[in-house]
């Protein structure tokens, strides 16, 4: 839908007799809320009810890119040591695609060391103490799985329900469906950690919706959204009565051509003076307290960069806004899989932790929905790219079966959802498609998924595709 | 929606075979009685299978209600075997009780009755008596876009004197059907903007505002359409939208996005081809087959490079084979996007719902692409073929000396007899077979190159053979430090050398493939999944192929452009159209299917199509009949009355007011500013943008390297588009992404643009020199100066009070804290004062900013 379609013509009329009625800018403020009286309905984000009951009203996706190791963190398989160092029988992988390796590959066991956690006594990894102390929060789900076994297309298929090129990605659904609550600040907001993601911008791209709905990178340096910040030597003072003689001439040319599509550009200046003001409030951190700082980690290494993302995403939610991305990268532990893992371990967990308890002890918790994960898993078998070095040993890529989590927002905590066979190769129970979470994840958040649709090339598109079933046993 | 028709399935389909063997086991017995096709069979098969198998969907190409069709089978093969029925896949789906896999895909299973009946049917020899008749084949193409193109009669209208050519007479002879009195004329000053702006993509300077109010010769306009046809500028503006069609970039996309140093080849060629005005009919031909005509140039075969814009997947552990298979569909989509207008994308996996486009037209249409191979060859640009042969003895003396000294061709040697060991039996080494996994994903054919001997390789193979040993020497020499540290020197000196001495530009072209591969349909649009064979063919339900035989690329183009096909000619003057109104007379331009809206203005568009056609498919007498037109040029200001009864203009009763491209917002504050550095052609540039976006580049290998001088300020279309980390004021206003082919940019409106036009860096310089250079030029008028720098026009009396207001108010405030204003005013003018600067800066930023500014009119 193109902005000016959301302009009722009656409404567009009205507003022209307001500015020549000298109410003017009084009813700018109107304007941008879908719901209040006399709405104009400039505001394409404005917030929308959905059709659902829901308790989500926001998103935090963390997205954990490259493939995290299931059977090191989410999934034990004892069962694995038996067969540590030998090929899998050849029943299970005759028909298997790997990425880098040979079917033949031999088994690695996991060295770690999996403990029951919380009331509800889910194992999880020596590597997630902290995440694993939220584990009556959390549904784990074990039986994720994807048909993409490499990243692009993984990435791709996960934020947008298929490997093709050209769709909106989950966070742009998101704002299509429900709009932003926030007026000052963008609706769909990615944050970024590590290195750069294999999908880059193709993961919060608003495909063939219009691009008002397409993520906003929030930068770790400079300004935090970009061109926020008024031109050196241009103060408050000089930038409002920038922003005043703007919206005066652009008024003075609309009374002239009575092309709604100015009133819209006044209304989308008014929006950007707002968030100019709510920027800096945003970034600056000053105000949470030291037992707040210190449970993210954000003032020491190696939590700083992670922790900071969290708390960012807290704040975000706090202030509004519909959708967070956060992307870190990577997972992809293809080499020295113990010495990562345990690296991006350390650097996360206790951050990822800090913000369930944080938004749990706010109250936001209900009202937000965690998800936890990446495109696919690992497999059971090794990969060795260096036969000299003993410590390089890693994991390929897997597809059949992985972990993921989810918390808040209308998820069942404290529960597993599906079980893998002894090698965690293939599932046995409750297979969860990635089709299915986003179905699963739509209803959190209030929608159908098969009826949240927008017509593109005479055909109605959805985020999953023309497949996906929503996963009852996660819900409250 | 079924699940039936899922695109994706590839886990499920993986485990074909297997899963066969294993439904085998439960399919229920055969009937023992003997059974009667039209009493036992007829019947079932119409309730349970012709919904989707008939001579009209064909789901995979399976049709059940004709005997002939049923037996051949479809696209992956049979699926009746005659006496077999428990191999006949109709009987094994039938059975099958598993989602996505059994037949039918919905509803209630058949029951053990009914499958023992089909079983009995066919292993009683599946006879089909002729008098079962045979029912319809695909019914007569009845949709507007697929019949031929008409010549229909220019219409008579009754307000004759409005009417410039035969293009208004189609507008108003719909506009009197609906009591709609088309819009005035718009102003001289309006009406030189909106043509500058459509056929040069600039905003006309001020100086060219004048000349053209004050000529008043009865041609003035006509004068004005003619110097603008022959800018060179207008190549560039013309180029812009057709290098959205080719998904044109400077990267290859998908995890690894490699730069394409030689992409603005393809870019430079499409600037020059509309420039030069080459027939369309020959810019197609070129574009899809260049390199196939007799004696093709450099040039024929850099226009080629339109397929090479595909995205490339260099992902080590993607199959090669598959990486190959997405590109392949990449350029059969787009092809039937840009020329066509149909989306044939949808027949990759399935037969097209809406559309009479099957899978078997898809992959016969991609069969002409499998044919042809990626091909980077040398094409020296013009001045670079002198120096490169005069210093070239020198530099390969060099070189060899380097090589020599570091024993390159012995290691490369032995490296390469590993390598090939490598390909030969894989799985004995995992290092090596790591290292040749990354090697075929990194270089283009790799695999080829290796295996052809060594003075056998074309210069550019052996080269990139050779420097990508160098680069990765591994895995053996990895683990000797020694060597390791030779390689850096090597290296670090070969870099040094290179960069001494001349070199030759390259381009990325096709070339065919004596020995292709055969093509097959992908059954469910899975490359893995073979299903029969396919020859290059065009679709079904548009006019034939003269000749099968020996169809290729070359065959295809000429195809499109044939007299008797009804789309591309349609298709393309819709795009001209859309060019100059914001909308097309077919709004959904990509889509002529039946799913696409109809044409507001049917008669017009064949008659365009025709005009365009007769007069030798030449771009520039369309646009030219276009713009003389009254239609364009009505002003486009819009009435209460009409935006009722027209919201969306598709009646033409006005112009529209159109905001600007993306490339265009800022082009049009440069050239404002006098920054725009109008040089045309040439490789990409990379204005400065601010720190740390590149770092969103997988695991940071996007380098952002900003371009100095005068590039910095080259025109938008020239911005080095870098598919994953893409430069964000494109992205603000709405460029597409250049993964697949866009033939209508959205535009958008939003607080991030607003942002982006008053404090990036870019627009805050533009502002900072358009206030210098009105200080500097000598005027009597500043502020009108300033009007006519930006807006084309001058100021009311009611902008001009309000302006004259926030320029006394900045000046006072600056004057006051001239310190803190000096910070905005990088440079003050020769007798000039840092408050005024600063004030004519923020009166400079307000200009810039205006709706107007960024509008058409």
């Amino acid at each position: 839908m193109e902005l000016h379609d959301l302009l009722g013509l009656k409404a567009r009329r009205r507003f022209l007799s307001d500015v020549a009625g000298g109410i003017g800018m009084a009813a700018f403020a109107d304007l941008l809320h879908a719901d209040a009286p006399n709405s104009l309905n400039v505001n394409p984000l404005a917030p929308k009810k959905p059709p659902l009951p829901a308790k989500a009203k926001s998103v935090i996706f963390m997205f954990m890119e490259g493939g995290p190791s299931q059977m090191d963190l989410f999934d034990p398989k004892p069962g694995l040591a038996k067969w540590s160092g030998k090929p899998l029988p050849e029943s299970l992988i005759k028909q298997t695609r790997l990425a880098f390796i040979k079917s033949d590959a031999k088994v690695m066991a996991s060295p770690r060391v999996f403990k029951p956690m919380g009331k509800s006594g889910i194992e999880y990894s020596d590597y997630l103490p902290h995440v694993g102390s939220c584990a009556d929060d959390i549904c784990l789900i074990r039986s994720m799985y994807t048909e993409a076994f490499n990243h692009h297309p993984g990435q791709l298929l996960l934020m947008t329900g298929t490997t093709q090129f050209g769709r909106p990605t989950f966070g742009a659904w998101a704002l299509y469906g429900l709009g932003s609550e926030s007026q000052n600040l963008p609706g769909f907001v990615v944050l970024t950690s590590g290195v750069g993601t294999s999908g880059g911008a193709t993961n919060f791209g608003s495909g063939f919706l219009p691009s008002h709905y397409q993520g906003t990178l929030l930068r770790n340096q400079g300004d935090p959204i970009l061109y926020l910040s008024s031109p050196k030597g241009v103060d408050r003072n000089t930038q409002r009565a920038t922003f005043d003689a703007i919206r005066d001439m652009n008024q003075e040319h609309f009374l002239e051509k009575g092309d709604a599509e100015i009133a819209s550009r006044m209304a989308a200046y008014e929006l950007a003076f707002r968030m100019q003001v709510a920027g800096p409030e945003l970034a600056d951190f000053s105000k949470e307290p030291a037992h707040i700082r210190e449970m993210y980690g954000i003032d020491k290494e190696p939590t700083r960069q992670f922790g900071t993302n969290c708390l960012m995403a807290r704040r975000l939610v706090e202030r509004g806004v519909r959708f967070v991305l956060m992307m870190h990268a990577s997972w992809d532990q293809h080499t020295y899989l113990n010495r990562e893992l345990k690296k991006h371990c350390n650097l996360s967990d206790q951050p990822t932790a800090a913000l369930i308890k944080d938004l749990k002890q706010r109250g936001l918790l209900d009202s937000t929905l965690i998800v936890w994960g990446g495109e696919f898993g690992r497999t059971p078998m090794v990969e060795i790219r260096n036969t000299q070095d003993p410590e390089n040993a890693g994991r390929d890529h897997h597809p059949l079966a992985y972990s993921m989590w989810c918390a808040g927002g209308g998820i069942k905590g404290g529960q597993v959802i599906g079980k893998t066979d002894d090698l965690g190769f293939n599932i046995i129970e409750d297979k969860v498609h990635v089709h299915d979470l986003q179905a699963t994840l739509l209803r959190c958040l209030g929608f159908d998924h098969t009826k949240l649709t927008y017509r593109h090339m005479g055909r109605d598109f959805r985020l999953t595709d023309i497949a996906g079933n929503v996963v009852d046993k996660m819900l409250v | 929606m079924t699940a039936y028709n899922k695109t994706h399935m590839r886990l499920v389909w993986l485990g074909l075979v297997y899963v066969m063997t294993l439904c085998a086991q439960e399919i229920p017995p055969a009937a023992t009685r003997p059974v009667e096709f039209e009493k036992d069979i007829q019947p079932l098969l119409r309730k349970r299978c012709l919904a989707c198998h008939n001579g009209q969907i064909s789901q995979n190409g399976v049709r059940l209600d004709d005997g002939a069709a049923a037996l051949a089978g479809g696209y992956s093969g049979p699926v009746i075997l005659p006496g077999k029925s428990a191999e006949s896949k109709m009987v094994i789906r039938a059975a099958s009780n598993k989602k996505g896999f059994m037949m039918p895909p919905m509803g209630p299973n058949l029951t053990a009755d009914e499958v023992g009946i089909l079983r009995a049917w066919i292993d009683q020899g599946a006879k089909w008596p002729a008098k079962a008749a045979a029912a319809k084949g695909p019914p007569k193409q009845t949709h507007w876009a697929y019949l031929p193109v008409t010549r229909p009669a220019v219409p008579e209208v009754r307000n004759r004197a409005w009417v410039r050519n035969p293009v208004d007479r189609f507008v108003l002879a719909r506009l009197e059907r609906e009591g709609i009195e088309p819009s005035t004329e718009a102003s001289k000053a309006t009406l030189v903007r909106r043509v500058t702006l459509d056929l040069t993509g600039l905003p006309p300077a001020p100086e060219e505002v004048a000349q053209f109010l004050a000529d008043n010769r009865t041609d003035a306009y006509e004068q004005l359409v003619e110097r603008l046809l022959a800018s060179p500028h207008y190549g560039e503006a013309r180029a812009r939208p057709w290098l959205d069609l080719a998904r044109y970039a400077d990267s290859d996309g998908y995890e690894k996005d490699q730069v394409r140093p030689y992409a603005w080849r393809y870019r430079s060629w499409v600037i020059d081809a509309f420039n030069e005005d080459k027939p369309f009919d020959q810019f197609t031909i070129e574009q899809l087959a260049g390199d196939l005509l007799p004696g093709a140039t450099i040039d024929q075969k850099i226009a080629t490079g339109f397929q090479r814009n595909a995205l490339t997947n260099r992902e080590a552990g993607v199959d090669r084979a598959e990486a190959r298979f997405e590109q392949l569909v990449n350029r059969t989509s787009t092809v039937g996007t840009v020329w066509l207008g149909q989306t044939v994308g949808c027949a990759q996996c399935h037969n097209h719902k809406y559309d009479p486009i099957t899978q078997k037209d898809f992959y016969q249409l991609m069969a002409f692409f499998n044919r042809a191979d990626d091909e980077d060859i040398l094409a020296p640009v013009a001045g670079e073929m002198g120096a490169y042969l005069r210093e070239r003895p020198e530099y390969e003396r060099r070189r060899a000396e380097l090589f020599d000294t570091y024993k390159v061709e012995a290691m490369q040697e032995e490296w390469e007899k590993q390598m090939v060991a490598t390909m030969d039996t894989p799985g004995k080494d995992l290092e090596w077979d790591f290292w040749a996994t990354s090697m075929r994903a990194m270089v283009d054919h790799a695999e080829r190159s290796l295996r052809t001997p060594k003075l056998a390789r074309t210069a550019l193979d052996a080269e990139r053979i050779t420097y990508y040993f160098i680069n990765n020497p591994g895995p053996a020499n990895n683990r000797d430090k020694e060597k390791m540290d030779c390689f850096r020197d090597l290296r670090r000196r070969l870099g040094d050398l290179d960069s001494k001495y001349p070199k030759l530009s390259q381009a990325m072209t096709l070339a065919e493939n004596p020995k292709p591969t055969p093509a097959y349909i992908a059954v469910r649009g899975d490359y893995r999944e073979k299903g029969i064979p396919v020859e290059p063919d065009t679709p079904g339900f548009l006019p034939p192929l003269p000749a099968k035989e020996g169809a290729n690329r070359l065959a295809l183009a000429r195809w499109l452009v044939a007299k008797d096909n009804p789309l591309t000619a349609r298709v393309t003057v819709n795009r001209f159209w859309q060019e100059l109104f914001g909308r097309g007379l077919v709004r959904t331009s990509e889509d002529f299917g039946t799913q696409g809206e109809r044409p507001s203005h049917p008669e017009l568009l064949d008659w365009l199509a025709n005009d365009f056609t007769g007069n030798g498919w030449s771009v520039k007498h369309l646009i030219r009949t276009i713009v003389l037109s009254a239609t364009y040029r009505q002003s486009s200001d819009v009435p209460k009355d009409l935006a009722e009864k027209d919201p969306d203009n598709a009646l033409l009763a006005r112009q529209s007011r159109v905001r600007l491209t993306a490339e265009q917002v800022r082009d049009a504050a440069l050239e404002a500013s006098g920054l725009l550095d109008t040089r045309i052609g040439g490789p990409s540039v990379r204005p400065p943008q601010p720190a740390g976006l590149d770092a969103l580049g997988y695991g940071g290998s996007v380098k952002w390297r900003e371009s100095e001088g005068p590039d910095r300020y080259r025109r938008g279309l020239y911005i080095f588009f870098q598919r994953t980390v893409p430069y964000p004021q494109l992205m603000n206003f709405d460029a597409p992404d250049s993964n697949v082919t866009c033939s209508r940019r959205r535009r958008s409106n939003t607080p991030l643009q607003a942002l982006n036009l008053l404090n990036d860096p870019v627009f805050v310089e533009a502002a900072q020199a358009l206030a210098v250079r009105l200080l500097q030029e000598p005027s009597p008028d500043r502020l009108e100066r300033a009007f006519l720098l930006t807006l084309g026009r001058k100021p009311t009396a009611r902008e001009r009070e309000r302006l004259r207001k926030f320029l006394d108010e900045q000046a006072s405030g600056a004057a006051k804290n001239e310190a803190a204003a000096a910070t905005l005013v990088p440079f003050v003018p020769e007798g000039r004062k840092v408050a005024e600067t600063y004030a004519w800066t923020g009166v400079s930023r307000v200009l810039l900013n205006l709706d107007e500014f960024i509008t058409k009119e």
